[in-house]
């Protein structure tokens, strides 16, 4: 729905107009149908690739080698796959990511699945392109602890891999942006399938059971998760602080990268699909089960410094707890995407 | 008699000079900036002009700006709520939501 509003200027004669616009919004929530609701769910396209990255086959292919390559750390044990392993939801299994000489990371390994969706990279939202994510865990100190440089010349000396980058950035060589590149095309086809949600979305009733779809009402009305997680992927490409239990030191989140008081303590709201594979659950691994995230909004979240005032106790019973977890669970793909490990050039 | 006089006079003056000021309504509708039904990416007012920039959507927003030119934070606020910021000082102010960062908008004060 677009505002067509003419007048520009002055309180007094926008104010009437406002009202009424209100006045029919509130009228037109109560007679939505339910099926208007799902049409805001589809599938929508991922973000565009730059233009010196259209998606071709040899690109894809050559990320999908470099991904599941060790040799791209400094130690030359650690890939991109050990942290976003297709057997755990891409993602770790862990609470905070275990990077170079089993350093524990201070946040935890989201799932690279759907990041082509997103506009912003990382929890703090730090980069907005998956080209610009990808060199950040090569060269980080605690990550895979590499010096690009080495990299290079190593990759150079591998015979194997001269014909995947010709084939992939003709006339390129091998350099930083040519790996970011290839890595980020790869990504671009680590997409979720259908759930059973989906199936629904599309207009098989019969693919929800009713607690689910109770869940799904809780979900867009009385436990106001659809404020934050709305859309196919149920994320906003925004920064929230959702008052998690701290321990230790506080990170600032997206602080760090706009010192703005609203968003002290904030970070980029996740999917929520795939969560069957991808606990434990927030930046920081702060809870194990789904259940136990749902008490947490239940209860409003902790009274920290940033705290979004979208946070408030929802007084949920426990039926209505559980529909939400079974609602949940349905946005898991009904055969997820796997992966079989490629052999690595020699 | 007189002082009448002086409160006609003081209406006017302040009739003129807001008529010269101009309040320009941005709304953010979908996480978009959007200007009489418009969607728009950037927007030149004059020195002295305000700019109300008012929640149409059914989350909070929380506008800012850290341009050299002027800086503000208007917090973050609700549906159908509006705040206002006034531009005095000609450049370019580069405005973005902070919870929502690909709303981002340039504004020229000239
Ligand atoms: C040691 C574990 C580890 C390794 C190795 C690793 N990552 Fe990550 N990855 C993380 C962590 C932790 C984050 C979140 C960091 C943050 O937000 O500050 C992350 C974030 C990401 C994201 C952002 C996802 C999102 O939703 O914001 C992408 C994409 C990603 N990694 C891809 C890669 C690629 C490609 C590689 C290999 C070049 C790689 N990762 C290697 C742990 C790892
Ligand atoms: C104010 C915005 C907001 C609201 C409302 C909200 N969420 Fe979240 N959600 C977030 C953010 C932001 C995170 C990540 C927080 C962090 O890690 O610091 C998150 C994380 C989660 C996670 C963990 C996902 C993962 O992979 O780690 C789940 C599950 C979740 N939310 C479900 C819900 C449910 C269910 C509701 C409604 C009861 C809800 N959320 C309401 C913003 C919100
Ligand atoms: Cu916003």
């Amino acid at each position: 729905m677009r505002l067509n509003n003419r007048a520009l200027s002055g309180s007094e004669c926008t104010r009437p107009s406002v009202w009424a616009l209100l006045f029919v919004l509130s009228v037109m929530n109560l007679s939505v149908p339910a099926l208007a609701g799902r049409a805001d769910y589809q599938r929508p396209d991922i973000q565009p690739p730059p233009a010196n990255n259209q998606t071709t086959e040899a690109r894809v292919a050559l990320g999908r080698v470099l991904f599941f390559d060790p040799r791209l750390s400094g130690s030359n044990w650690i890939s991109c796959a050990t942290c976003h392993n297709p057997a755990v939801g891409w993602a770790d299994g862990l609470a905070t990511g275990i990077g170079h000489n089993m350093t524990t990371l201070s946040r935890a390994s989201p799932t690279v699945l759907n990041t082509a969706y997103n506009k912003f990279q990382f929890w703090d939202g730090r980069v907005r392109s998956l080209e610009a994510q990808a060199l950040g865990p090569i060269v980080s100190d605690t990550e895979m602890h590499q010096d690009m440089d080495e990299l290079i010349e190593e990759l150079k000396a591998i015979e194997g891999y001269r014909p995947l980058f010709d084939a992939a950035y003709p006339g390129e060589g091998i350099s930083a942006s040519v790996i970011s590149r290839a890595l980020a095309a790869y990504e671009r086809t680590l997409l979720t399938t259908d759930a059973p949600f989906d199936l629904w979305v599309k207009g098989d009733d019969s693919a929800l059971s009713d607690a689910a779809k109770r869940g799904f009402a809780l979900f867009e009305g009385k436990a106001r998760c659809s404020v934050c997680h709305h859309g196919f992927n149920f994320q906003d490409d925004g920064f929230h602080n959702i008052g998690l239990p701290s321990h230790g030191e506080q990170d600032p989140g997206r602080y760090a990268v706009r010192p703005i008081r609203a968003v002290m303590g904030a970070f980029k709201t996740p999917t929520l699909r795939e969560l069957a594979r991808t606990a434990p659950y927030m930046h920081n691994g702060a809870y194990n089960t789904l259940r136990e995230v749902i008490e947490h909004y239940n209860s409003g979240g902790e009274p920290v410094e940033g705290l979004s005032p979208m946070m408030q106790p929802l007084g949920l019973s426990t039926q209505e707890i559980d529909d939400l977890v079974v609602f949940l669970d349905s946005l898991n793909s009904i055969n997820p995407l796997t992966e079989t490990i490629p052999v690595l050039p020699q | 008699m007189k002082t009448r006089f002086y409160a006609l006079f003081a209406t006017l003056a302040l009739t003129i000079s807001g008529a010269h000021a101009d309040d320009v309504i941005v709304d953010q509708i979908d996480k978009t900036f959007v200007i009489d039904g418009t969607e728009v990416e950037s927007l030149t007012v004059s020195a002295g002009d305000s700019v109300s920039f008012r929640n149409s959507d059914p989350f909070f927003h929380n506008i800012f700006s850290l341009s050299a030119t002027q800086i503000f934070d208007l917090g973050s606020y609700p549906s159908g709520e509006s705040r206002s910021v006034s531009f005095d000082k000609p450049g370019l102010v580069e405005v973005e939501c902070a919870i929502h960062p690909d709303m981002y908008m340039t504004i020229e004060v000239e």
